[in-house]
């Protein structure tokens, strides 16, 4: 890469480009060449960076100055007194008070906030996600060139071990682990699977490394590849995630043109490919045993287990099927050591956790912060606070298989252990933040409807404990509820947990036992005061009686 | 998108052309369909068997995976598909009045294609836009933080 004087970056997340941030770019290109600026100035479009309230945000470097909304026919004044004159262009900076994800990031190096702390996007939003010399330059392939010429498989095992490193698609599974019983499953061919289904309500982050950072997808699976004896690896794309498919293509791409796919990786004589394979819509695609019958060409509904991947897998294969969050942590361990990492976060959980926050806070976005901080301290630091004239009532953690946390227990550490012994689930690490106009009723009727809806059905406690639980609970809400319905709801919580065949059904009911757990008085009001406390329940059944 | 009955050719090349880009495995079935699905807007019954010809399925298994996936549909479509969120990260900043705002201004129910063939009104699980909920698709094109007020003004950009 050659050395320019700025680097203009113009978010392109699906909802920037509806706004335009295809024509901006277009114009930056043309008003750079115009003004006879293109050997100094380099722009790219980087996806999402994180902050959604100005967008196209358009971003130069180093300054970190931030422009947005931009419309493609303020680009030539943005280029003429910023690139070339170097100075502020004035009335185009996003509003200041709304920092957050990326850029809160940026901002803390300047010193204004409170530092995340960035590992996984670490790169994400400031390279150009389609060069792979950029992503070089910044310390891209390193990990896996120092592994294939200086470590044994065992020894790349043994460091992601030591590092404490856990799974970051909900289960918390350590990684070294999980690894380690794939590399000793003896067999000709073993696969390497990244799930980037993501399809968890509320929960955007995988997104945002795969559309920022393509490539540290593809070095971490050749290194896992490496590490266990694989030489194939397949990536599992949420269908509706157009732009990551694009992206990691493209890479996929340069990587075997440079020799980083391919056989013979760095001349240490192994060979790795990747493949990508789109979803078609099924939340329940992102279960692995589901993910595979899927790349298979089946319903993508999931085996009995055991046996699991790591002994039979993909066409019956020993697999390693990880997140890929998970993985975007593995290259940045092997290059630093085991023992960096574990200097961030808590001795259970080492590292950093990407969240989005989301709902009733000020500012809403994606940050990385180290595992152990407080939802107390995401609201109000990087949340800025609750929104005017409100009070935080509870979250819903990790999309819809997480659970709901009342506002006594945010000083709990979000780590996989404190949250365990807390009864409460991370899971993927959306963060919805809700207000005391929230209902829990309704909350958890629009959870149960996601289930009801998700369900593969092929397994009947399932099938059916979803159904029931969310007419009763619809039951509820329309203020035609009895008393007995609340100990039905355990009853059939306790039936769906038990007796179901994967983790889809078995945490459906966590919502309502958190509800009936943390809020049983307000549940009860809508049964013997047929009164919704927050008004949001419609209370329509009773009407109609009445009527 | 496009919409009406397909004649037997257009179907039999759109299958052909799908199955020499994917393969005629049975790990390609997900994509073809979904690339037949694109192009013909949705997968009529005899899409569906050249396809199991191609690949050497039983229909059942054909039946068995079009009907799983959401991004499939084996009934024509209206002209434009509005997709509108209704999980809860959507829902709590005001999902909820603006579905019923869309229900109203089409007439339509979620699930169901317009008489003149101009909607389909679908409901989604996440679609994965939640920083700026409520969020609507129509066809590609993405709405975030949309108000029941701003639907009409959004529908009349889709004649
Ligand atoms: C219903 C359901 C949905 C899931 N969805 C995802 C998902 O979208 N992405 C993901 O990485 N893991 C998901 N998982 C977890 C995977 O089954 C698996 O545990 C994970 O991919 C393992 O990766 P990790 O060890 O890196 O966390 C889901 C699990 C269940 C039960």
């Amino acid at each position: 890469m050659k050395p320019v004087r700025s680097m203009v970056l113009v978010s392109s997340d699906p909802e920037s480009i509806q706004k335009g941030a295809q024509e901006v770019f277009q114009r930056l290109q043309q008003e750079v060449q115009a003004f006879g600026l293109e050997e100094e100035i380099a722009a790219a479009m980087v996806g999402d960076v994180g902050r959604h309230d100005a967008i196209p945000l358009l971003i130069v470097y180093p300054e970190a100055v931030i422009y947005g909304p931009v419309k493609p026919d303020d680009v030539r004044f943005l280029v003429e007194e910023h690139l070339l004159k170097g100075r502020i262009a004035a009335g185009l900076q996003a509003p200041a008070r709304e920092l957050s994800g990326r850029i809160a990031w940026l901002s803390a190096r300047k010193g204004t906030l409170p530092a995340e702390q960035r590992i996984v996007l670490e790169r994400a939003g400031l390279i150009d996600p389609e060069d792979i010399e950029d992503y070089i330059a910044h310390n891209g392939y390193e990990a896996v060139g120092r592994a294939l010429s200086e470590m044994t498989p065992a020894e790349v095992i043994e460091e992601i071990t030591r590092s404490g490193l856990r799974g970051r698609g909900g289960a918390g599974f350590p990684t070294g682990t999980k690894w380690r019983f794939v590399a000793k499953t003896q067999s000709d061919t073993k696969y390497i699977i990244c799930n980037a289904d993501e399809s968890e309500p509320g929960t955007f982050k995988d997104r945002l490394i795969l559309e920022g950072d393509p490539h540290s997808i593809i070095e971490a699976m050749t290194l896992a590849g490496y590490a266990v004896g694989a030489h194939e690896g397949y990536i599992y794309v949420r269908g509706e995630y157009g732009l990551a498919q694009e992206r990691l293509g493209k890479a996929i791409q340069q990587a075997r043109q440079m020799g980083f796919l391919g056989e013979d990786i760095f001349g240490s004589g192994f060979a790795f490919d990747i493949h990508i394979h789109s979803g078609a819509g099924a939340y329940i695609c992102g279960e692995e045993t589901a993910l595979i019958e899927s790349i298979e060409g089946k319903r993508g509904e999931p085996r009995s287990r055991p046996p699991f991947p790591t002994t039979y897998g993909l066409w019956g294969k020993p697999t390693v099927v990880n997140n890929v969050e998970t993985l975007a942590n593995v290259p940045p361990i092997i290059r630093n050591g085991a023992a960096w990492y574990r200097r961030f976060g808590t001795s259970s959980s080492p590292g950093t956790k990407v969240y989005t926050v989301l709902g009733s806070v000020n500012v809403t976005g994606l940050i990385e912060v180290p595992m152990g901080i407080t939802l107390r301290e995401v609201i109000a630091i990087y949340g800025k606070g609750m929104k005017r004239g409100t009070s935080f009532k509870l979250a819903q953690t990790g999309g819809s298989s997480g659970s709901i946390i009342p506002a006594s227990l945010q000083d709990t550490p979000m780590d996989f252990d404190s949250f365990a012994r807390a009864g409460v689930s991370l899971g993927s690490g959306a963060l919805l933040i809700c207000n005391d106009d929230t209902c829990v009723v309704d909350l958890a009727t629009v959870l149960l409807n996601f289930f009801r809806g998700e369900s593969c059905g092929k397994c009947t406690p399932c099938r059916i404990g979803t159904e029931r639980t969310h007419q009763i609970l619809t039951n509820l809400s329309e203020g035609i509820g009895k008393l007995s319905d609340l100990d039905d709801l355990l009853v059939l919580a306790d039936g769906l947990n038990q007796l179901s065949n994967c983790g889809l059904g078995q945490t459906a009911a966590a919502p309502i036992r958190d509800i009936l757990k943390h809020f049983r008085a307000e549940v009860e009001a809508h049964v013997r005061l047929k009164v919704c406390p927050t008004g949001v329940c419609s209370m329509s059944g009773r009407q109609a009686k009445a009527a | 998108m496009t919409t009406g009955v397909k004649d037997d050719r257009d179907v039999r090349s759109v299958v052909q052309a799908a199955v020499t880009r994917h393969g005629a495995t049975q790990e390609a079935l997900i994509p073809v369909m979904a690339e037949v699905n694109q192009a013909l807007g949705y997968l009529p019954a005899q899409a569906l068997e050249e396809i199991g010809k191609s690949l050497r399925l039983p229909s059942s298994h054909l039946v068995s995976v079009a009907s799983f996936y959401r991004m499939f549909s084996t009934q024509p479509r209206g002209r434009h598909v509005i997709q509108f969120c209704e999980s809860a990260p959507c829902h709590v900043m005001g999902g909820r009045e603006l579905l019923r705002a869309l229900e109203g201004e089409l007439g339509l129910v979620p699930g169901a294609t317009s008489a003149d063939g101009r909607w389909t009104l679908l409901t989604a699980s996440c679609l994965g836009v939640c920083g700026v909920g409520p969020v609507v698709i129509v066809d590609g094109d993405i709405y975030g933080a949309v108000t029941p007020e701003r639907v009409p003004e959004i529908l009349a950009r889709y004649p």
